[in-house]
């Protein structure tokens, strides 16, 4: 051990455990960091106080990131950049992103705090985040968490009541440093220690994003990306309508990778409860869709341009005439009275049918999800 | 040094970084990675955890809709929790 004033971390799990540390050491700590502008603004300030810090980042299977505007043409425009790597680039710090998409699925299911405005179980999530990040400190030796958290930012997982509970339920307990709001909270071990200055800590509160703004503009920060909703699809409400349509035909609440894949890639259409229509919207997603060939029956458009549908859910012939005639209205050939279209079962073997176009009148609103 | 593949072919980003970063663990400095993705969005993002992580991409080929990015391994040991 080198020299130096000796410090006792009390491990929040087993607080008969403890570690020896020494001031002279340079403290590191892990940075929760979504991709958004307050993880990036509070991993700044504690990297300036002379800390340590790498970032983490959870993927629970529902981010934002990336996916859609990876299969979608129409975002060429904009960047494809992961957001997470991208403020970790900015940073300078390394960034280690963990597939929690298995365990997410409990925090998804059952959220002991409930859901907010849509399928959104922040509160129980951001405590499941700071949970993972509390075990990986302990496995590579870390001192203490960061987030990007401000008082009254979010009506959930950000308030004075909640703030604890994510403390207390994460078992992180006091290794835990919101520095953008540090001094509207009671010190917490790292700021006691003196391992960081808390005069140096920030007291943001509310909604107003002015000073993130401002504190953005004195590090030099552009182009950082601002999620209006939230860090994930579940506070979507398109996409909570989708899943609890998936819930609701399948009688069960549970789900896979695919399944919630699927629910961001093309129009999904239910014209019975026995099954349901995935039809891609332009080629990105025709060529994410192929990949699905042997999992679903599909459709695909012969005489005419048009789009790669799936078929999720078990179908008799009358079904399928109805989803030929659907996949044709979204087609090139929506104005013909005939339109060919391949239907191939998941062998691969492939049957045509000739189709008049369902007239858009024909299509009940509550068919399209 | 050796050389290894990954397939990360229909896996959707952040999965095939993250494959990366969990097969290049179990590497040393000096080996190279052959990763082959579909996602257009594997281009960007695999470099750019390449580059925070202090890992060297020697080329990006495209075959198809085959994606293959050859990494050097570089950045392993470098700090404290690598
Ligand atoms: S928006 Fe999504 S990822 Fe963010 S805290 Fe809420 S549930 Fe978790």
């Amino acid at each position: 051990m080198k020299g130096g004033k000796r410090h006792v971390v009390y491990d929040m799990n087993n607080r008969a455990a403890y570690k020896e540390t020494s001031t002279t050491q340079k403290r590191k700590a892990v940075a929760l960091i979504s991709g958004g502008l307050d993880s990036m603004l509070a991993t700044r300030l504690v990297m300036e106080l002379g800390i340590h810090v790498e970032g983490i980042n959870f993927f629970t299977g529902f981010c934002v990131e990336g996916h859609t505007h990876a299969i979608r043409k129409k975002d060429k425009t904009k960047p494809k950049r992961n957001n997470a790597l991208w403020v970790a680039e900015q940073l300078g710090i390394k960034l280690h992103i963990v597939d929690v998409i298995e365990p997410y699925k409990s925090v998804v299911l059952n959220p002991k705090h409930g859901y907010g405005a849509n399928m959104n179980p922040c509160l129980d999530c951001k405590g499941f985040m700071v949970g993972k990040a509390y075990e990986w400190i302990k496995e590579n030796d870390f001192d203490f968490i960061i987030t990007g958290e401000v008082m009254g930012q979010r009506p959930m997982s950000q308030r004075k009541d909640t703030m604890p509970v994510i403390q207390r339920e994460s078992g992180a307990g006091d290794l835990l440093l919101r520095p953008l709001c540090a001094k509207k909270l009671p010190p917490t071990l790292p700021e006691r220690e003196g391992w960081i200055d808390r005069e140096k800590l920030l007291d943001l509160h509310g909604r107003s994003r002015k000073p993130q703004m401002a504190l953005a503009e004195k590090y030099g920060f552009k182009d950082y990306a601002q999620p209006a909703g939230g860090c994930c699809f579940l506070t979507d409400a398109n996409y909570t309508r989708k899943l609890t349509d998936l819930w609701g035909n399948r009688g069960t609440r549970d789900y896979e990778l695919d399944d919630i894949m699927l629910l961001k890639v093309g129009r999904h259409l239910r014209p019975r409860s026995h099954f349901k229509l995935i039809i891609s919207r332009e080629e990105g997603e025709s060529r994410f869709l192929e990949g699905y060939r042997k999992e679903f029956v599909h459709l695909k458009t012969i005489s005419h341009g048009g789009p790669l549908a799936l078929i999720d859910g078990d179908v008799n012939d009358n079904d399928l005439q109805l989803a030929a005639r659907l996949v044709a209205r979204y087609s090139q050939g929506r104005d013909a009275d005939a339109v060919e279209i391949a239907i191939v079962d998941k062998q691969g073997i492939s049957k045509n049918v000739t189709v008049n176009p369902i007239a858009v009148e024909d299509i009940p609103g509550d068919w399209i999800l | 040094m050796s050389t290894h593949h990954l397939d990360a072919r229909r896996l959707l980003c952040p999965m095939p970084v993250i494959k990366t970063q969990d097969t290049i663990k179990n590497l040393n400095n000096g080996d190279i990675l052959s990763v082959v993705c579909t996602d257009p969005g594997a281009e960007h993002d695999i470099p750019a955890w390449c580059r925070i992580n202090g890992h060297k991409v020697l080329d990006i080929n495209h075959a198809n809709h085959d994606i293959t990015i050859s990494i050097e391994v570089n950045g392993l040991g470098s700090t404290p929790s690598s």
